[in-house]
């Protein structure tokens, strides 16, 4: 502990600047004069940006082949209670506070909220800053309050700038996560008090991960108490309807950064805490959680299958990749977690770009009802190719990131959960029958009066998806550089898990794209 | 100087440098009153604010020097063993003297703007604050008796000031009733109390009870049960806490102010120095009686909570949910468990002080529907976002002190074991956060755009919110010295 101490006194805390950067950014936004309201969102973006360059730094800087926790900081908090500041990022964390760090400037360059910009961009960066807080936090009790005060200008820009039900949503989508984080700050204390013993109390993550002394029962009560809170927040199917109403009621920044951070932090939650700090719970729960991912692979499609509304079909097709996530995460092996991993970016780029698409089609015809869309191929063709690219990669098609994330999940739980595979596999299918059913009546036939005025792409537009098609084509193609950073902290978990469990992982040979890397230079 | 005699009767010594606070009190109230009787015309609002913020910022001064004597010389007792002086008494001191001073400036707005003459209410109020610091400070149950009715009368009057009002009186005359009820239980409790350990001193209390085995305890736990009961109804604690929804609504709002935050402190205040001091080595009979009343307190509270459509009563119940999570902290009988307890209790008092500051500008007609908010957010919107944060506060949300408060009730709970409470107390936090948002949406989502504000904004209003709101963020962010201070605060019973 004090050798990471004097590590981190030494260099620049760029984690906690992270974390900073938007607060202060939203301080300055609020308090710009409300007359000049052309102002807020370029300063907002250039707060934004800078913390966007910060996690792009952090990206630079973040060693491969280690997989602890880099760039820890540990500063006293609360001493009376045991809790510190402490934050760090590993391979897990990496890819995720990089996304977060790109996607809020781009949403806020991107999408106009037509009135009261100053509110906007602040909750906007808050928003920024606590996603950012929990993903990095290694404290139980920072990542609580991250955790939560997420929810906050989350509500409010549904709240404030969403769409005609949007009280419902807004106080449903809060008292969800709420309810199910309540359990959670109980267990997160037990697991505190309880570990003690006759050391002194700690929140420290690491720390507690290598305790482990609660007894089987406890510890499991408490994994259950962590999984509540986090397969509400993913979400796992029987608690999932918040994300249907919450979606299409938000603005769509507030859908893209729901899709593309809010959702990730119940899987990595669930990594994080649940494998990290229960590995014998976890191994217990496994079976039942990937049934549960798998139930949402199907029902999440057949459910999207049915919608008249696009964003409602976008916001089921992320029931639909969650679950492929949670089948990743509870099968246990190297592939299926780096997939699992792998398509929490994944699913953040498509999905992320999917609701940008839908908004702005919002924006040129008022209406997001499947019904009243159509032939706009032939009105908006670059647009309708945009929306192509990613819709493919949404699927999963080979070539793009999809494909990879998908890939990697069923090749490394077929191993030890062979019938979930099958059936996820058949997920892979259906999501093409939904997607491209709704492209084909959408994007296809004959345009009526109202569709052919639709415009085509801006340029504007087109360089505000450009980041995300980059990386969609990018990671379908060459998905080595995050995978080589998330392998050293997947295979970590692993054997933390081996070693705390009767859980063995069968022997697969080694991971699949290192090896191919690994055969060329052997040609040499 | 040696103590005072009389025919022959020897008196106890009076350390009256601690209870200079509540005489410093005790003397601006009888300054107003006889400044407003003999000045010949009409003495003028600012005059009575002033003299009670005076005194209130005198006496805190004098509380802080006490608190320092403490920290040096250690806790003592005065007027024999009637009277402690020790952290307990004036952490409960500074938080009635913050109570007081908020009451006085929010009613200064209030008063003015309803036309009731300032002088008595101020004068009420300041023996009323005074009650409250006696009421908390006290070892003897007959003291604390006699300052819990001198907390209580001034707020009947205050109620029933409002005499054009019907609701007011009709509050009053229902939380007087009902107040001479609890009052009776409480008084017959401490009989009861004397008769089983022959004394009514706590300090005597508690060392009787450490040295004697009782065959038959029977009237000890008579006792403790009526003393329960009667303290029970005025931190309105389910299921006595019928009164709170009616009196809350029809009493003026920096009344209501005032019962939610410093009755219910003082009453939790005499709660802790009976049960956790007191009867101490009898906290098995006790606690589990606790733990129920907290469970039904919590439950009740958040439940009807979400059932009002009254902004006032929504508040009440919500008053009494915190309650349920004070009692959590006090269930667990521990010194962890009184210092989570004592934390809540401070930043509760200036989360509702707060709140009802803000209540009280938005109109005080006889009904106050969730409607009245509507807009602020566009309106005023530095003062939505403070009442947003107090709300959220309420909920327990992070970078609040409202957050810091449950987790250190949760972790009480959870030290003593006490998992299944810890559990209830957070759901039924997300059952009354569902209220909170109620309001907040109410004042940020607004369907059809009307200009409707009938709140009249003074500006000590906007004093008492700023304050509140930062006390809220800054504990939320650095609680640090007020868990150390809360810490130190835990009662102990001392003899001279």
């Amino acid at each position: 502990m004090q050798l990471l101490a004097a590590q981190s006194a030494s260099s620049f805390p760029v984690l906690n600047a992270l974390i900073i950067v938007p607060i202060i950014g939203a301080l300055v936004v609020v308090s710009l004069p409300n007359s000049r309201p052309e102002l807020m969102r370029p300063v907002g973006a250039i707060f934004a940006s800078i913390s966007a360059a910060l996690s792009l730094y952090v990206m630079a800087q973040f060693s491969i082949h280690e997989a602890g926790f880099q760039f820890q900081s540990i500063q006293s908090w609360i001493p009376s209670l045991g809790i510190n500041w402490h934050v760090g990022v590993d391979g897990i964390s990496l890819w995720l506070v990089v996304l977060t760090g790109l996607i809020t400037p781009i949403v806020l360059i991107a999408v106009d909220p037509h009135h009261d910009p100053k509110p906007y961009t602040a909750w906007l960066l808050l928003l920024q800053a606590g996603s950012f807080g929990a993903f990095l936090a290694l404290d139980l009790f920072l990542f609580f309050v991250m955790f939560e005060i997420v929810l906050v200008p989350m509500y409010m820009l549904i709240g404030g700038w969403g769409y005609d039900d949007r009280r419902y949503a807004a106080t449903k989508f809060f008292l969800y996560t709420m309810a199910g984080s309540a359990l959670m700050l109980v267990a997160i204390v037990s697991v505190a008090t309880l570990s003690a013993g006759d050391q002194d109390i700690t929140f420290n993550v690491i720390e507690l991960a290598q305790r482990q002394a609660l007894s089987t029962n406890t510890a499991r009560l408490c994994f259950l108490a962590f999984a509540l809170a986090f397969v509400i927040k993913v979400p796992i199917v029987p608690v999932h309807t918040w994300l249907p109403d919450a979606h299409t009621q938000a603005p769509t920044a507030g859908s893209v950064v729901l899709a593309a951070v809010m959702l990730k932090l119940g899987t990595y939650g669930l990594l994080r805490f649940g494998l990290y700090l229960f590995p014998e719970a976890s191994v217990w729960a496994a079976p039942t959680l990937a049934t549960l991912g798998v139930i949402g692979v199907i029902y999440g499609a057949i459910v999207a299958t049915m919608q008249k509304d696009l964003k409602r079909l976008v916001a089921y097709s992320s029931v639909a990749h969650m679950g492929f996530i949670i089948l990743g995460i509870f099968a246990f092996t190297t592939q299926s977690l780096e997939g699992g991993v792998l398509q929490m970016i994944n699913h953040g780029l498509s999905t992320g770009a999917l609701f940008l698409m839908v908004g702005m089609l919002y924006e040129r015809r008022k209406t997001r009802a499947i019904e009243e869309l159509n032939g706009i191929q032939s009105a908006a063709p670059i647009f309708a190719g945009f929306f192509t690219v990613v819709m493919l990669s949404s699927i999963g098609v080979p070539g793009l990131n999809g494909f990879v994330g998908e890939f990697l999940v069923l090749i490394g739980s077929y191993e030890t959960r062979r019938w979930w595979t099958v059936i996820a596999a058949t997920g892979v299918i259906l999501a093409a029958l939904y997607l491209l059913w709704a492209y084909q009546r959408v994007f296809h036939g004959e345009p009526a009066p109202d569709d052919e005025k639709t415009p085509d792409l801006t340029f504007k537009e087109g360089l505000v998806l450009a980041p995300f098609i980059l990386g969609i084509v990018f990671l379908g193609l060459y998905p080595k550089p995050l995978i080589e950073r998330i392998e050293p902290a997947v295979n970590n978990l692993i054997s933390h898990l081996e070693h705390h469990s009767d859980y063995v992982q069968p022997d697969l040979g080694a991971p699949v794209v290192v090896d191919i890397d690994r055969v060329s230079e052997d040609d040499h | 100087m040696g103590p005072p005699q009389l025919l022959g009767f020897v008196g106890p010594t009076v350390n009256w440098w601690a209870l200079l606070p509540q005489m410093i009190l005790l003397g601006a109230a009888l300054t107003i009153l006889l400044v407003s009787a003999l000045a010949p015309q009409r003495t003028s609002p600012a005059f009575t604010t002033t003299t009670t913020l005076c005194s209130a910022i005198t006496s805190f001064i004098v509380a802080i020097g006490l608190w320092n004597d403490v920290k040096t010389d250690g806790p003592s007792s005065s007027i024999a063993s009637a009277f402690g002086i020790d952290g307990f008494s004036i952490f409960f001191t500074i938080l009635i003297l913050i109570g007081l001073a908020a009451t006085a400036l929010l009613s200064h707005g209030y008063l003015d703007r309803e036309g009731i003459d300032p002088p008595e209410f101020h004068a009420l109020l300041l023996c009323s604050a005074a009650g409250a610091i006696v009421m908390a400070s006290a070892n003897d149950l007959i003291v604390m008796f006699l300052g819990l009715e001198a907390l209580s009368i001034g707020i009947y009057v205050m109620i029933a000031m409002h005499h054009r009002r019907s609701e007011a009186r009709e509050s009053a005359i229902k939380y007087f009733v009902l107040g001479a009820f609890s009052s009776a239980f409480l008084l017959y409790g401490i009989a009861l109390t004397y008769g089983a350990t022959g004394s009514t001193n706590l300090v005597h209390v508690r060392n009787y009870l450490d040295a004697v085995v009782f065959r038959d305890q029977h009237l000890l736990m008579a006792a403790m049960a009526l003393l329960l009961v009667g303290l029970s109804f005025k931190v309105a604690a389910a299921p006595f806490h019928f009164w709170a929804p009616d009196v809350y609504q029809g009493a003026p709002s920096p009344v209501t102010g005032w019962m939610a935050s410093i009755a219910k402190a003082a009453g939790f205040a005499a709660l802790l120095r009976i049960f956790f001091a007191g009867f101490a080595s009898h906290d098995v009979d006790w606690a589990p009686i606790v733990g129920v009343l907290a469970l039904i307190t919590l439950a009740v509270g958040a439940i009807m909570a979400i059932l009002q459509t009254d902004v006032k009563r929504m508040l009440a119940f919500s008053s009494v949910s915190h309650a349920g999570y004070v009692l959590v902290a006090v269930h667990s009988a521990s010194a962890k468990g009184t210092s989570a307890a004592l934390f809540y209790l401070f930043t509760y008092t200036l989360m509702v002080l707060g709140t009802f500051a803000v209540v009280g500008a938005m109109g005080n007609d006889d009904e106050h529907p969730l409607s009245r908010y509507a807009g602020l957010g566009r309106t005023r919107p530095v003062l939505a976002i403070g009442f947003t944060v107090l709300l959220l506060a309420q909920a327990g949300i992070p970078v609040t002190s409202g957050f810091i408060a449950k987790f250190q009730v949760i972790a009480a709970a959870v030290d003593n074991e006490s998992y299944f409470i810890a559990g209830v107390a957070m759901v039924t936090a997300v059952i009354s956060a569902f209220m909170y948002l109620r309001i907040v949406m109410a004042m940020y989502v607004v369907d059809d755009e009307k200009e409707d504000s009938s709140s009249t904004w003074h500006w000590s209003t906007s004093v008492v919110v700023i304050a509140t709101v930062s006390f809220t963020i800054l504990i939320g962010v650095i609680p640090q010295f007020l868990i150390e201070f809360a810490e130190d605060a835990v009662p102990i019973l001392i003899r001279g």
